[in-house]
């Protein structure tokens, strides 16, 4: 069955010199999209990227990140809308790049979709209200 | 047949009163028209939730043993700076002070997380706030110096007192420079990537009573959660701003001067705002009633967000400039769809003023004097109207000369 995921991965100094999303790609059959890349020699690196194959060939690269001591999460749990806190004023909507915050109209209520969230992080420092928040 | 304010209180008083919202008042003149509308329905009401900045709040903190006299020194709560030039513990705290501390923009674009807003929401929200003073002492006032906790129930009077609310229709800002630019209107992406707007439209007070007939010195309003009254217009009161056929200024126009009991307040209507590269501002529940005396009144209620145009301004260098152009007008309908026209290119649009909470404000208005809570009070003095010819002028401009 096929899947796709977003996932963030974090890599340890001493991985981050191989070419893992290669053998992701090569090794896994697994197509990608890299959404975000921070990664420097002598900190852990971050990358968030959609993995699209077939489940099982997930499954064993899943096993494969594990074993090179990378870790994954689910990039839904990344960004977060405090309910809380907002105020349904929009400011957020102009600066979502992938539509994951829109406007419903008529109630002209703020929608927040976090499976097309790409956590570009964007919506954080713009909220007037600190309502979203950014979970690593 | 005109009503009266006074027949319409006691019809709220006898439980009687028909009150509906602006929104729900454009599908009532739409039906019935403005005479039919004028008898059928007796109170109409009205809301807005945006950044306001022009906000504060004014504090006694009551007296300290020994006393100490603020004004002349200096005062700060939770790190941000009041003001303090008034009698000895009166205190005023203004939405867009700062904490000494901030960097502001010195990494650009700042996030201004916490600023005089922000004390007062968490004031408002029962949390305490540490206030700090350093002053000269006097043979009267000897206490040079004091720092303690406080909570909004602890101190004398706290009441929120600003200068300018509920403003009367707003631009929409724009940005045809090449790169990001961050304002109050929001962050405008470059090449008239986006058009942002800030009001309430058909549910906006002022937007409702268009020429200030029952919205005067004196209105009382819901303010903050609590109740408010208008006390002054506001700074940058412009009622002679360009007038569409409707009599609706189609850019910025009035603004109110209102103040409210802070203890009856709530932090679910009075938040601190943090808008990057900006500052801080104090996000504010604000609605009215309208009396509905007259078929002028109905009809001027009924206004609809396809009634009322705003002008769509560049916030690169037209605005910082303080020049007069203006691209176009857009109505709060074309806004709200989605995307406008401008100059051939189709633009997305955001808002910044929250339409639900309006939505809700007006609303609560509507139940508060459905259920006889909330009578209305008529003005004891009018707002300068349009017949005044009054605008907000340009700061003076005369350079110090050196050889004076």
């Amino acid at each position: 069955m096929k899947v796709s995921h977003k996932v963030v991965l974090h890599f340890p100094p001493i991985v981050v010199e191989q070419p893992v999303i290669y053998h992701l790609a090569r090794d896994y059959d697994l197509a990608f999209n890299i959404l975000k890349a921070s990664i420097s020699p002598q900190e852990e690196g971050i990358m968030v990227i959609e993995l699209s194959g077939e489940d099982a060939d997930f499954q064993r690269a899943n096993d494969y990140l594990a074993k090179q001591g990378i870790r994954t999460q689910p990039l839904l749990q990344d960004i977060r809308r405090n309910d809380d806190r907002c105020v349904h004023c929009g400011a957020c909507v102009g600066v979502c790049p992938s539509e994951a915050l829109t406007l419903e109209r008529p109630s002209m209520r703020v929608i927040f979709r976090a499976d097309e969230c790409v956590a570009c992080g964007e919506c954080v420092p713009t909220c007037p209200v600190a309502a979203m928040e950014l979970h690593f | 047949m005109a009503k009266t304010l006074e027949e319409i209180n006691q019809k709220i008083r006898r439980g009687q009163v028909v009150v509906v919202t602006a929104e729900e008042m454009v599908d009532v003149v739409a039906e019935k028209g403005p005479k039919k509308a004028a008898q059928d329905i007796d109170v109409v009401t009205t809301g807005t939730f945006g950044a306001m900045c022009s906000s504060g709040m004014m504090i006694n903190l009551g007296h300290s043993r020994p006393r100490i006299k603020f004004g002349g020194g200096q005062v700060r709560l939770n790190r941000v700076p009041a003001y303090a030039g008034l009698a000895a513990v009166d205190v005023y705290l203004g939405a867009t002070a700062l904490p000494d501390e901030d960097p502001r923009n010195a990494v650009f674009p700042g996030e201004f997380r916490y600023g005089g807003a922000h004390v007062i929401e968490d004031l408002v929200a029962g949390r305490r706030v540490l206030l700090e003073a350093t002053t000269y002492g006097t043979d009267c006032y000897p206490r040079r110096q004091i720092s303690t906790w406080i909570t909004l129930s602890e101190v004398n009077e706290a009441y929120l007192f600003n200068p300018r609310n509920s403003y009367q229709n707003y631009n929409v800002a724009v940005n045809k420079s090449d790169r990001t630019i961050y304002t109050y209107m929001g962050t405008l992406k470059p090449r008239l990537g986006c058009a942002n707007y800030c009001s309430a439209g058909q549910l906006s007070p002022l937007l409702n009573d268009p020429t200030y007939r029952t919205v005067g010195i004196g209105t009382r309003i819901f303010l903050g959660g609590g109740l408010g009254y208008v006390v002054w217009q506001g700074t940058q009161h412009s009622p002679a701003a360009k007038r569409n056929e409707r009599d609706i200024p189609v850019a910025g126009a009035g603004t109110l001067a209102v103040v409210g009991d802070l203890k009856q307040m709530s932090a679910r209507w009075l938040r601190g705002g943090s808008f990057r590269g900006y500052g801080t501002t104090l996000m504010v529940g604000l609605g009215l009633p309208i009396p509905v005396l007259d078929e002028d009144v109905a009809a001027q209620t009924g206004v609809s967000d396809a009634d009322i145009q705003a002008p769509v301004i560049d916030y690169s260098h037209t605005y910082p400039n303080r020049e007069p152009d203006v691209i176009t007008r857009v109505s709060y309908a074309e806004l709200k769809t989605g995307s406008i026209q401008v100059d051939g290119k189709t633009i997305p649009t955001t808002p910044l003023s929250s339409y639900p909470l309006a939505r809700e404000i007006a609303g609560t208005v509507k139940d508060w004097i459905a259920s006889g809570k909330f009578e209305l009070s008529g003005a004891v003095a009018p707002l300068p109207g349009a017949e005044s010819g009054m605008m907000a002028g340009p700061m003076p401009d005369h350079a110090p000369d050196k050889t004076e």
